[in-house]
């Protein structure tokens, strides 16, 4: 186990963790303003990465498909939002829940007509190929960019929230949405613009996500799975939990994959060892969100009201 | 028991369930027979789930674990030779039970949106957990070579199998009726009313849930038991989370404040994908094609519009607005 394994291990983990947080960002407020769960945010995540790489295969510059993805993600999330979601915000949770397991049929079935069920592959430009020399390892360059983005987005979402009237118009939400309404904003747009907000974020993950994983029919159920664990680890409705939890899971996913089949192979034979190693490295993130949640129900990073 | 519109409805259709294998000998269509035990272990499922989601108001997205877990009972303890249907029927329940009391333990504390986020990761850990299994087939599953010996009952006779089946699902709906008229399920359904009220009346809730959860799961358990020996096969796809969501949707669909209701919903969801992805009217080839390819778009926009629209489920329809509040 050399130390350069281990950073570039560790990169790949944070690298994994911000294409969480961009998807947790757009959950976790959407749960915490609207009360809303939507299991389709893995759905918006997946039309993001085709319409990238559909735009891509046209000869659309890399970046200007990426903002294309965002865009149309965004005006997907609004429309679905504006037509039929919002209909939902006061139902039980289990429609909601039910409502958009079937939207995630659905669009899996609207790609699978448009591009087939095979994989679709999108190449990242010359320009963001390559490795970067980084503390003696040799690293890819676009993942560097994709953890760049990440925090850059983290950053502005932070300021956002914290530092502008519409993030403020948030934090209100989030607190009281009855009250706010009640003084006069109008809380069906702000539902909409966060919940088209948070879709972006999803269309912008699947762009950034598709030149490394394959764009596929389906392929937005492991990481909306993965959001899931994310957000409840790090306390629901909070987005410095989602941040702090996205990055703890993505590092300890991919750390444990890496790592617990060797660790496992000093104590255990050679046939044990293979056999128990991936077995516990797919389960580790579980068996953490149990932990956290036996200890602290309510996640680690929870909100602060008051 | 008032013997109502409800109890007439289901027991013309308990009776169809059990006249189906003489119509299908009639009209040598042996295919109805392994459809409808295939119908009925997701009525079992549903039944089970509907424990907990309908009269404990615990919305679990992952009791499909349990079907993966009732069925991989009997797949690896008939790959090492373990051929006998009571030892696997036991192992089955009791590896079950175990599953569901660790996570019914962490699971139960939690409520809303928390508990349907983490039922659902624990179910997607069990999915990787057999995926990862790969002296048990791994991802592709594992074959069983041959149905459980039960003694008395030759289940390599699939009309024989599908008696069973249809037995055990009489025998879990007549167990529920009694569990949920009992103290036991009326403080159930005291805890969906207003958990904290009971909580203030002396109820240990944490407990009623637990023991209610892992009931549930039971049930899901044999039905996991009684598919793989349907199949001859256990896999992964068994506990994937969209099966999860099918159990949701057939106990909302046939109507969750009902003990029957999911027996309805089951006929109805199951049949509604077998005639949609085989549906071949000859009116409109290219119409046609696309069904056939695309059917379970078809199935999402349906369950899109059910949760729009659905309030009490087909059962709670047909049994008039009086009966909605619970019990059959």
């Amino acid at each position: 186990m050399s130390a350069t394994l281990v950073i570039s291990q560790l990169l790949n983990g944070i690298q994994l963790g911000v294409l969480l947080f961009l998807m947790a960002a757009g959950l976790t407020l959407v749960f915490g303003i609207m009360n809303f769960v939507n299991l389709a945010h893995g759905s918006l995540y997946m039309m993001g990465a085709y319409i990238a790489a559909a735009l891509v295969g046209q000869g659309v510059p890399f970046v200007w498909a990426g903002l294309g993805a965002m865009a149309g993600a965004a005006l997907l999330g609004f429309v679905l939002e504006r037509t039929a979601l919002a209909k939902l915000y006061a139902r039980d949770h289990l429609y909601q829940v039910l409502a958009t397991f079937g939207l995630i049929l659905f669009f899996n079935e609207v790609v699978r007509y448009f591009w087939g069920a095979s994989a679709v592959y999108m190449d990242v430009p010359a320009a963001l190929n390559g490795a970067l020399t980084f503390m003696g390892i040799n690293y890819p360059f676009y993942r560097f960019v994709i953890i760049a983005v990440g925090l850059g987005v983290a950053l502005a979402l932070y300021l956002i929230i914290h530092k502008t009237r519409l993030g403020m118009l948030i934090r209100a939400g989030a607190s009281n949405a009855d009250m706010v309404g009640v003084l006069g904003v109008n809380i069906k747009l702000l539902n909409s613009a966060v919940f088209a907000l948070g879709a972006g974020l999803a269309g912008l993950a699947g762009f950034m996500a598709g030149p490394i994983l394959s764009v596929q029919p389906g392929m937005g159920e492991p990481v909306l799975i993965l959001t899931l664990v994310v957000i409840v680890t790090g306390g629901i409705g909070s987005i410095r939990g989602a941040f702090l939890g996205a990055i703890i899971i993505g590092v300890v996913d991919t750390l444990g994959r890496t790592f617990l089949p060797i660790i496992f192979s000093w104590f255990l034979e050679q046939s044990l060892a293979q056999a128990a190693g991936p077995a516990v490295a797919s389960m580790l993130i579980y068996l953490l969100m149990a932990v956290v949640l036996a200890l602290r129900p309510q996640g680690l990073f929870p909100v602060k009201h008051g | 028991m008032k013997r109502d519109r409800a109890f007439w409805f289901a027991a013309a259709t308990l009776a169809f369930l059990a006249l189906l294998p003489v119509y299908a000998a009639l009209a040598a269509q042996p295919f109805y027979v392994t459809l409808f035990s295939r119908i009925m272990v997701f009525a079992l499922a549903a039944v089970g789930l509907n424990l907990v989601l309908g009269f404990g108001g615990l919305v679990s997205f992952g009791h499909a674990l349990y079907i993966g877990v009732g069925a991989y009972s009997v797949g690896i303890l008939a790959h090492h030779g373990i051929t006998n249907g009571w030892v696997q029927l036991v192992v089955a329940l009791a590896m079950v039970a175990l599953f569901a009391a660790v996570i019914g333990a962490v699971v139960v504390r939690t409520g809303g949106m928390t508990f349907i986020m983490i039922t659902l990761a624990f179910a997607q850990m069990g999915f990787f957990l057999a995926v990862s299994l790969k002296q048990y087939g791994g991802d592709d599953g594992l074959t069983i070579d041959a149905r459980s010996a039960m003694g008395l009952f030759d289940l390599a006779n699939n009309t024989v199998l599908y008696y069973v089946i249809f037995a055990s699902l009489l025998l879990t709906l007549y167990l529920f009726h009694r569990f949920i008229n009992a103290r036991f399920g009326l403080a159930l359904r005291g805890i969906k009313a207003n958990e904290r009220r009971l909580a203030a009346l002396g109820y240990p809730t944490f407990r009623y849930k637990l023991v209610a959860y892992v009931i549930s799961a039971q049930v899901c358990g044999l039905a996991g038991f009684w598919l793989a020996n349907l199949t001859k096969f256990a896999a992964p796809s068994y506990m994937a989370w969209t099966v999860s969501g099918e159990l949701i949707v057939i106990a909302v669909l046939g109507g969750m404040s009902s003990l029957f209701g999911p027996v309805i919903g089951a006929l109805v969801f199951l049949l509604l994908e077998e005639v949609l992805s085989s549906w071949k009217p000859g009116i409109w080839p290219a119409a046609e094609t696309l069904l056939g390819n695309h059917w379970l778009g078809l199935i999402g926009l349906f369950v899109f519009t059910l949760a729009l629209f659905a309030r009490q489920g087909i059962f709670g329809y047909l049994a008039g607005k009086k009966d909605s509040a619970g019990g059959h």
